[in-house]
């Protein structure tokens, strides 16, 4: 298979489509699967009670969060490096998801917050760095706004998504380095996971169907991103009689 | 895990407003990403239409 092939919106953008309907469907499935388990299935906390179901949506939002900004600055340094059309457009097409999924993420904390810790906010290491993560996203989005070349805009956009990958790793080992409030992590690739097996599953099929979901939106983004800039084409006028 | 009924399932042991406002948020917030995402496809296209009936049907 010619991955070159579909370097170009032209032929990316039909697959696109396919490939947004499929992890759509795949989305709402883990969704449905990963909401059952965590309301029907794992048992009661015994310390927060049923306050702990939020982390069915928090944990795996927050997991997305950092996992889509790396992501979006990986395709950013691609079109920055190799100057590809494609590149820059998944970076755009990501970054409104990776927001979305970083105030999820901030505002589930927060109502996880208040009857746990007892505070709706606390300037601690892991909530700060989260909130610069929400800042550099919108920065990202902003700049790219504010610029009407979008070939510019890229280049723009893309020398600031670099710049805050710095932020990622940051906010992940934020709960070692500063012994702030916000708990380590329960699930990590050393060690075996702090709680229940059922609630740990229930986590990794949210985690699943949010990943399938952010897969889906931003290529429906992407496809709509591509009909925007190609509209001089004829693939593009083509695609919009077609679809009359 | 068993509820017994609805009332207590919708209680959520006394976290209804924290459980059911992070959920009801998210929801809300991906259905919205969805709609203006239709949206802006729609856009698009309609602009895509005019633009090649101005070049005289291209």
């Amino acid at each position: 298979m010619n991955w070159f092939k579909y370097s170009s919106p032209q032929t990316f953008f039909p697959l696109a489509g396919k490939l947004a309907l499929w992890f759509g469907v795949l989305a709402a499935i883990a969704c449905t699967a990963g909401l059952y388990l965590g309301f029907f299935v794992a048992p009661t906390d015994a310390q927060q009670g049923e306050a702990y179901r939020i982390i069915f949506i928090h944990v795996p939002a927050a997991w997305m969060s950092m996992f889509l900004y790396l992501v979006m600055a990986f395709w950013a340094g691609l079109g920055l490096a190799f100057n590809t059309r494609l590149s820059g457009m998944m970076a755009s097409a990501i970054a409104p998801t990776g927001a979305l999924f970083t105030f999820i993420a901030l505002w589930t904390g927060s109502l996880w917050g208040k009857p746990t810790w007892g505070t709706w906010w606390v300037w601690d290491a892991r909530l700060t760095s989260e909130l610069i993560l929400l800042f550099l996203y919108f920065g990202f989005l902003a700049l790219q706004a504010a610029i009407d070349d979008p070939r510019r805009a890229d280049k723009a956009g893309a020398v600031l998504a670099l710049v805050g990958v710095v932020n990622i790793p940051i906010i992940y080992f934020s709960v070692k380095w500063w012994n702030t409030l916000h708990q380590g992590a329960s699930v990590s690739l050393t060690k075996a996971p702090t709680m229940a097996a059922t609630m740990l599953t229930g986590m990794a099929v949210m985690a699943f169907g949010f990943w399938f979901y952010s897969i889906a939106a931003s290529l429906m983004r992407a496809r709509c991103i591509m009909l925007e800039r190609e509209r001089a084409s004829d693939w593009a006028a083509d695609y919009a009689r077609g679809s009359a | 895990m068993s509820w017994g009924s609805l009332e207590n399932f919708l209680a959520m042991g006394g976290y209804a407003f924290y459980v059911w406002g992070s959920y009801l948020v998210t929801l809300g917030l991906v259905i919205a990403e969805i709609v203006l995402l239709a949206l802006r496809k729609r856009s698009a296209l309609a602009r895509l239409r005019l633009h090649g009936t101005a070049q005289g049907g291209r």
